[in-house]
């Protein structure tokens, strides 16, 4: 495939690729949620959720907080959640992961790493307490084998991030 | 990563304000997410529409993509059968004898049940099935046990109707959207069903725990009456569910309370049948249930008591 973008079309899908690669990469991974495995134990990492944060933490600049909140609807919707639990804690994450931009300045991997871990280890508490309030009366014990498996896959969900980043921004 | 940019996005003015307008909408949807979040608490139907809607859009992803996902699973399942046949064989064998033994037994108890049923003048209502559908999918990445069902209101699904298979109870109805429907499962935190157990009779509540298993709840404090191996079936209490579905078999203790495994997996099984809400006052607002007249107690067989309401001769009154 030539480097050069030969005409004017091809520009314009190159552009869009640059555009929304992110989002409906993001939005992929939410439908993956959809595949039929009927499980009675709760340890599947929130693909969806994993990856919007990757990309978050990977490309602070394409997202701005009320992404999140979109996405978050988006998301209720599709995995069938009460409406407004993933809009509000995602975007309480990335309000609060700006902040934390705010106070850190640059950031390597395991800085990266250890943020994935408390925003994962937020969202499964706010989960959890929000399926309290709706009256299923679940032991937190149960949500830990979900968060060990989200934090170890943080490294995995960040280098499908890098490869599709790069093949976003190849000319 | 380096720090983005966009936290002073230079000295523009119109830049500056977008930014800030940008976490206004942000700090405006958290509120307005807390108050859905509020309505979902307070009214767990509200919103039905949209959800029915995304529940339709969905659900087709999830039933396209089922029968792979069913064979896949019945590889290893497969194999694993293999290797286990010689065992397998002489435990199938020993099951065998003992459900011929447990078949004949119920036969008599049936013949004796449909005389006394006949007796009492109970016609048995039959028909009481909806429509029957595929489990297609279920959410599993939350605390929340729920299926998806792969037939909705346009097949006269309901919220309430009890779900069941051959094997035993899933779940009742939680919301429906016109070709796809929530299950709520009887494993979820939430879920509570009124059960007997078949070997007395005593009423208990099973309860899910939200990893699979059921906690049995007895409604008299101080004992204990399950056993491992306890056959537990819904009593009809509640008017939800419909009496004598098979529910959980008990598995053991977890210090004082007894736990169950459901008998129908809702990973395994196929087909789901939905069942009418056995009293629809149970579902309705509790202001439009009427109470309902109990039926008279029965002292007696009908043939029994018939010489009774026979006027006495006319001799007698003299």
């Amino acid at each position: 495939m030539s480097r050069i973008a030969g005409s004017s079309t091809e520009v314009a899908i190159r552009d869009l690729r640059r555009r929304y690669v992110p989002l409906v990469s993001t939005l992929a991974a939410m439908l993956m949620s959809l595949l039929p495995i009927v499980a009675s134990t709760l340890w599947v990492p929130n693909i969806g959720f994993l990856l919007l944060l990757t990309w978050r933490l990977m490309r602070p600049e394409i997202w701005s907080a009320q992404v999140a909140l979109a996405l978050g609807l988006a998301a209720d919707l599709i995995s069938g959640a009460p409406l407004g639990q993933s809009m509000l804690l995602w975007t309480l994450i990335f309000l609060g992961l700006d902040y934390a931009d705010s106070l850190l300045g640059v950031r390597d991997y395991w800085l990266d790493w250890l943020l994935a871990a408390s925003a994962i280890l937020f969202h499964s508490a706010g989960v959890w307490y929000i399926a309290l309030l709706l009256g299923a009366k679940v032991s937190i014990w149960l949500m830990v084998p979900q968060l060990c498996l989200s934090i170890l896959a943080y490294p995995l969900a960040a280098r499908i991030v890098l490869r599709l980043d790069r093949w976003r921004l190849m000319r | 990563m380096a720090p983005p940019g966009k936290r002073r996005p230079g000295f523009s003015r119109r830049a500056q304000y977008g930014v800030f307008l940008g976490y206004v909408v942000a700090v405006g949807g958290v509120v307005l997410a807390v108050i859905l979040l509020a309505i979902a608490i307070i009214d767990p139907r509200g919103f039905a529409a949209l959800r029915g809607i995304a529940l339709d859009i969905t659900a087709p992803i999830s039933s396209a993509t089922r029968s792979i996902a069913t064979f896949v699973g019945g590889i290893g399942e497969g194999i694993g059968d293999y290797f286990r046949a010689g065992s397998q064989n002489a435990e199938l064998r020993q099951q065998l004898s003992e459900a011929q033994r447990e078949l004949n037994r119920r036969q008599a108890l049936e013949l004796e049940n449909r005389r006394l049923t006949a007796l009492l003048g109970l016609a048995r209502q039959t028909g009481d099935e909806v429509t029957v559908a595929r489990i297609v999918g279920s959410s599993f990445e939350a605390p929340r046990r729920l299926g998806t069902l792969s037939a909705g209101s346009a097949a006269g699904v309901a919220p309430g109707q009890a779900v069941r298979s051959p094997d035993g109870l899933i779940g009742r109805v939680l919301e429906t959207g016109r070709w796809a429907s929530r299950v709520i499962l009887i494993t979820d935190a939430a879920s509570n069903v009124p059960v007997r157990l078949v070997r007395d009779g005593t009423p208990a509540l099973a309860v899910g725990r939200g990893d699979g298993t059921i906690e049995l709840r007895t409604l008299e404090v101080g004992q204990n009456p399950f056993r491992r191996g306890d056959l537990l079936v819904t009593s009809g209490v509640g008017g939800l569910y419909p009496p004598n579905i098979p529910v959980a078999v008990v598995t053991g203790h977890d210090g004082e309370r007894a736990l169950g495994r459901p008998l129908a997996d809702p990973a395994r099984m196929d087909y789901a049948i939905v069942q009418r809400i056995y009293q629809p006052a149970a579902a309705g607002p509790l202001d439009l249930a009427r109470p309902q007249t109990p039926a008279p107690p029965v002292a007696a067989p009908p043939a029994a008591a018939a010489p009774a309401r026979v006027p006495a001769p006319a001799g007698a009154r003299r």
